[in-house]
């Protein structure tokens, strides 16, 4: 689960970790308060949504006066975003964080992530900060600098300290900067964060740090032992027929093809969007009903499939294991009777009882193109989407 | 002869007496599995189909003679559940539960590398191991399987079962099917699985199922241009997807450019292994390198 960068900076100002004074609003009236609240002379604007690259977008504005708030603020609220993140239809920006600017000495980089061939947590920090990173870690791989460290010990002392030190600072400030990495890495494992960084980390010119901006995102399978975080889910974020399928078991991802599909099981999922591809079709979706794919399911994930007004076939890619062929063929008819199929479905059954689920199909009088084979099944429904289609 | 499991396996099921756990020990036992025990805290003296159910691994290790267990305990108890069968001495254990926090399997990990390296797992989020004819352990159906000589190792469940389908009608049967895991971090990964596989006399070819996401191909790739003898065919499922999203599994996702398709097959590739470009050519992928092998 991904959460905004003002979210973020409350889970790192809970952690103890340093963030600038700020406050997110709704309305230009309460950006222009929160600035006049904070004080100073100069502020920054930005805007809150999940994607990153705000910046390029024109989401993030300096503003030198309460009048350049108000305007900059008029600007971003209700503004379609577009970042390199968020595809060409761009976010719509309902909240902005007004934050006190500071005097930037230094920018640094920190985050952290899972490590999956050593199964650990690692720490990456950098003094190219603000950059993209994953440009730096690409060009010059020499300026990342990394420890693991044990998922329930947190990061060890001497392993903070040796990281300040390879940023090159010294002192005060190197004990602080140690103390700031061990408390993200805390911060990291007590909230099951799967993705946490400061980008840029930055000493201003009064020699504090400060985390000036902040990303985070969290495992979802351990959200069960974090109520205060699941509090800061955005639904408006979230691709509304994703988080309904959700609901009901089923994994669905919306891509930009005119093919529906629906398949059992992620690997087989992911294989049947690369057979559609190699035949020249486009997956509308990635849907997987899961091992047992029951007629509510198979119901469900048919009407899900049909609100997108792109699709114009649909493939059904089911290899039946434990869960029979001739069950998920039942749950196919039943679904196919409750709900209008505007489109034609290319059905294509393996595996256990195949034969009866076939023969069931077949029986039912419904429209369904039945192919026996895989590559024959995404060939007919390429074609149904490029030409035959509609009914 | 097979890796992992055989006709000799000694199967303790933890979490025996929950519903999919029930299920799943009778096809296995159908299957001709060994299950000796079961394992649910709190209903230790009951029987589930005639198979004495223990509050503790221990107490079922010493009484059975249990050598591997299978997993099918809920997400947020199935670490503990690991450790467990760990402590109480079994050389494998195999858990299927999908939906761990990934963090517990990293505590999970750390643990079984330091104090527990006699204990392999194998998943989470898998559909377990079989050797055909021998001994099915987790939720693949048995019958699609044919004993034989072709290794098979997946990140998948329902593309695994593809595969092993489409090697049964090529006339080719498997020593033995192994699913790693969709999850992050998993016990057993590729590289321990194809070691497995090299050292084992009876295999003579293996088809390996990657993903996008991670670098598990990757290491997989050098361990085959380094160490491998035997021809190894495989297919990587993700090509066509975009960066970003998970692809359903919790491993599955292009993230900072990296973990794309492209870039697994190339590096399999070079390693000498035959990449399927479709999901429907596996077995004859495979067929063809035994075939060109002489």
């Amino acid at each position: 689960m991904k959460i905004h960068e003002y979210q973020a900076k409350e889970v790192l100002a809970a952690a103890g970790l340093p963030v600038p004074r700020g406050k997110a609003v709704e309305t230009v009236d309460d950006a222009v308060a929160v600035a006049e609240d904070l004080g100073g002379s100069l502020w920054v604007v930005k805007a809150q949504i999940h994607a990153g690259g705000r910046g390029k977008g024109g989401g993030v504005k300096l503003a030198s006066s309460l009048d350049e708030v108000r305007e900059h603020s008029e600007a971003i609220l209700g503004m379609q975003l577009v970042t390199p993140q968020t595809g060409p239809e761009g976010r719509e920006v309902k909240k902005v964080l007004i934050v006190e600017a500071c005097d930037i000495a230094s920018e640094f980089y920190a985050g952290i992530v899972l490590d999956r061939q050593l199964g650990l947590p690692v720490l990456m920090v950098s003094a190219e900060g603000g950059m993209d990173i994953e440009e730096v870690a690409a060009s010059t791989p020499e300026k990342i600098f990394k420890a693991s460290f044990d998922p329930t010990e947190g990061l060890a002392v001497e392993d903070g300290r040796s990281l300040a030190g390879r940023l090159g600072l010294e002192g005060g400030l190197l004990d602080e900067m140690g103390e700031l990495l061990q408390k993200l890495a805390r911060c990291f494992l007590d909230t099951d964060a799967s993705l946490a960084e400061i980008n840029p980390l930055v000493r201003t010119t009064d020699d504090g740090l400060l985390a000036l901006d902040a990303k985070f995102s969290f495992d979802d399978n351990a959200l069960f032992r974090h109520p205060e975080i699941k509090e800061y889910r955005d639904p408006a974020e979230e691709d509304p027929l994703e988080t309904r399928a959700a609901e009901f078991g089923l994994s669905y991802i919306k891509l930009d093809g005119d093919i529906g599909c629906m398949v059992n099981g992620a690997g087989l999922a992911m294989a049947t969007l690369d057979i559609i591809k190699h035949f020249g079709g486009e997956a509308a979706n990635f849907l997987d009903v899961g091992g047992g794919a029951t007629t509510e399911k198979v119901t469900e994930a048919f009407k899900i499939i049909l609100e997108d007004a792109d699709v114009k076939a649909i493939l059904v890619n089911i290899f039946g294991g434990i869960m029979k062929c001739d069950v998920i063929a039942e749950g196919i008819i039943e679904a196919a009777e409750t709900i209008e199929l505007r489109v034609p479905v290319v059905v294509r059954l393996e595996g256990t009882n195949v034969q009866r689920g076939r023969e069931l199909l077949e029986a039912s009088g419904l429209e369904l193109i039945s192919a026996p084979g895989l590559p024959e099944a995404v060939r007919k429904v390429v074609e149904q989407a490029q030409g035959g289609g509609g009914s | 002869m097979s890796i992992l499991v055989d006709k000799n396996t000694r199967l303790l099921v933890q979490g025996i007496t929950g519903r999919t756990g029930t299920f799943h020990t009778l096809q296995a036992v159908e299957y001709g599995t060994r299950v000796v025990s079961g394992v649910t805290p709190g209903r230790g003296g009951e029987e589930v189909e005639g198979i004495p159910v223990f509050n503790t691994v221990c107490e079922a290790v010493e009484k059975t003679g249990a050598n591997a267990s299978v997993v099918y305990v809920p997400p947020r108890f199935a670490a503990d559940a690991v450790l467990e069968a760990a402590v109480g001495g079994l050389e494998l254990v195999i858990c299927i539960t999908e939906g761990i926090p990934v963090l517990d399997m990293a505590r999970v990990m750390k643990t079984l590398k330091s104090e527990h390296p006699g204990t392999r797992l194998v998943g989470p989020n898998c559909p377990g191991v079989i050797t055909p004819g021998e001994c099915k352990i987790g939720i693949m159906p048995g019958y699609i399987h044919s004993p034989g000589t072709i290794g098979v190792v997946s990140r998948s469940g329902t593309l695994t079962y593809e595969a092993v389908h489409q090697l049964s009608e090529v006339g080719l049967g498997q020593s033995t099917c192994l699913g790693i895991g969709g999850d992050p971090i998993i016990g057993t990964m590729f590289v321990d699985a194809l070691k497995l596989f090299e050292e084992d006399p009876s295999t003579k070819g293996v088809l390996m199922i990657g993903e996008i996401g991670g670098t598990a191909e990757e290491e997989a790739a050098e361990y085959i241009s380094a160490s491998m003898s035997k021809p190894v065919a495989a297919f990587i499922a993700g090509r066509g997807a975009p960066p970003g999203k998970r692809m359903g599994h919790a491993g599955a996702i292009i993230s900072g450019g990296k973990g794309t398709a492209p870039e697994k097959v190339a590096a399999l590739e070079a390693a000498g292994a035959q990449v399927a470009l479709t999901p429907d050519q596996l077995g004859q992928t495979m067929a063809g390198m035994l075939s060109s092998e002489g």
